[in-house]
């Protein structure tokens, strides 16, 4: 049951020659969420980006390895890649809204994207997509929505439910809830909780929002300018920081 | 007492849609007044019509005593700055920081000396010297939120408007930047209206707080009373944001 999902070892990232991230480690079982904690310029998208095969094309893994369900992916091809991406890895950016084409509509566009890898045909992927649209709590008539009718928190489920309807065993989410308003950001979170429990999927997720990560990291990484401050349990982290500049990043989030 | 805002009633509506419903509060000299609500509820439209960037439906607003609801021109803007989230966007990309900070004391002061004026500003809003040279790309987004408090604080105003003008910042900067500003009003008896989304950054910030909601008022009081004995249904509801309070979840 706790088999290693993902593993990085001594990563680095290097765009056009300039390091930004040195030498990250850590892995993530099944069922558990890490959450890479840092600052604007702190290097915690750039991992992110490494383990979705997002870097583009300045961006290189100058060392190290990364290990995805026992099969190292630094190595594979882009059609191998892609066989992967979508499927077994799911993502979540902090715009949704923005990951969607503007003209055509939520259902068709995440029914291509299941097309890409699974044979189903419209009356499958409607069932499927709103008996989770029904767990989310998104209207199932969202299917048929344009994205720009969609508000900042129904994006972001609908971003959640593209990511999801495969059953990834990876989640990938750069600053899910960074975008919305606090009331909104709660139940973003919650629906991240149950998603955890009912599929038994593995989270990495990038926030700058320490609130965030204390309700839902069993492990934090915490990144400064493209190094590894600190790695620990969630408890850890909180009640006993290490790093001075954990207690200062701790200490600066407002809270009442 | 000096009341230095006083709004009165106020309405608007975009269309059919009413976003602000008779809005009432005032605020004195050297007070700071916290305005928390969430995305789309109205905050920022209250912000830019007493700003005067836009007009309101029905009321009026009071500035220093003065009706300004349909003032034209700007002289008001010598009582009256304001802060934005990005404040990359303030500043005209193509002039310096000093130029930029420069301009209102042109306007609205005169005077001589303007270098070493807009130096000590600089220095106030604890900037070195030197970004007076500096275009609003060479200086980071808290750097430049920094420099756009010394240009709001450059003509001595009576009353500043921050519309979530730390939203955008990295949480050690937001703190070190809501210290700026709660340090400056205080020093300088700047009244001070702070929107926001984050309820969490006024116990820190405000003598006083209003919810707004669906562009009604729900409630009024210091941030304790806020916190600790919320009376709407709506601001319980923004308690419960607070990922580390108890059971939230």
């Amino acid at each position: 049951m706790f088999e290693k999902i993902l593993t990085v070892e001594n990563v680095s990232v290097a765009y056009r020659q300039k390091i930004i991230v040195h030498d990250i480690n850590f892995s993530v079982k099944r069922g558990e969420i890490l959450v890479i904690a840092g600052e604007s310029g702190s290097g915690k998208s750039t991992i992110l980006k490494a383990i979705g095969g997002l870097l583009g094309k300045g961006g290189v893994i100058i060392d190290g390895q990364i290990f995805f369900d026992g099969q190292e992916i630094t190595v594979l091809s882009a059609g191998q890649r892609r066989k992967i991406s979508g499927e077994a890895i799911g993502m979540i950016f902090q715009n949704a809204g923005a990951s969607f084409c503007p003209i055509r509509t939520i259902g068709e566009q995440i029914f291509e994207s299941v097309r890409a890898h699974r044979d189903w045909d419209k009356k499958f992927f409607r069932e499927r997509a709103e008996e989770i649209m029904q767990k989310i709590n998104l209207d199932p008539a969202t299917l048929d929505e344009y994205p720009f009718k969609l508000s900042g928190g129904m994006a972001q489920r609908a971003g959640i439910l593209a990511a999801t309807i495969l059953e990834p065993k990876l989640l990938l989410a750069d600053e899910p809830t960074s975008a919305l308003d606090a009331v909104t950001q709660v139940s973003v979170v919650k629906e991240l909780l149950k998603l955890r429990e009912r599929q038994g999927i593995s989270i990495v997720m990038v926030t700058h929002h320490m609130g965030v990560a204390w309700r839902m990291a069993d492990k934090i990484l915490i990144m400064r300018q493209g190094l590894p401050v600190e790695f620990g349990t969630c408890e850890q982290i909180f009640n006993e920081p290490q790093e001075i500049y954990t207690q200062e990043l701790i200490r600066a989030v407002p809270h009442f | 007492m000096n009341k230095i805002l006083e709004v009165r009633n106020v309405k608007k509506f975009f269309g059919t849609k009413q976003v602000l419903d008779d809005i009432n509060f005032t605020l004195d000299a050297g007070e700071c007044l916290g305005i928390v609500g969430l995305s789309g509820y109205g905050k920022s439209t209250l912000a830019k019509i007493i700003a005067r960037l836009i007009p309101c439906d029905d009321g009026k607003i009071f500035l220093c005593g003065e009706d300004i609801t349909d003032a034209t021109g700007n002289a008001f803007y010598k009582n009256m700055q304001m802060i934005f989230q990005t404040p990359e966007d303030s500043f005209n990309p193509r002039r310096t920081l000093g130029a930029s900070i420069a301009e209102p004391i042109k306007n609205f002061i005169g005077g001589d000396n303007l270098r070493e004026r807009v130096e000590n500003l600089l220095s106030e809003v604890g900037l070195p010297k030197n970004y007076a040279e500096r275009y609003p790309r060479e200086v980071s987004g808290g750097e430049c939120q920094r420099a756009a408090i010394a240009r709001a604080i450059s003509v001595e105003p009576k009353l500043l408007i921050c519309d979530e003008a730390t939203s955008a910042l990295d949480v050690t900067i937001q703190a070190q930047v809501v210290a700026l500003i709660k340090k400056l009003c205080t020093e300088k008896n700047i009244a001070c209206l702070f929107i926001t989304h984050d309820l969490a950054l006024l116990p820190r910030l405000a003598d006083r707080v209003i919810v707004l909601h669906e562009g009604k008022i729900v409630e009024e009081g210091t941030p304790e009373k806020i916190i600790h004995d919320a009376q709407s249904e709506f601001t319980k509801k923004l308690m419960a944001t607070n990922f580390f309070a108890g059971e939230v979840l």
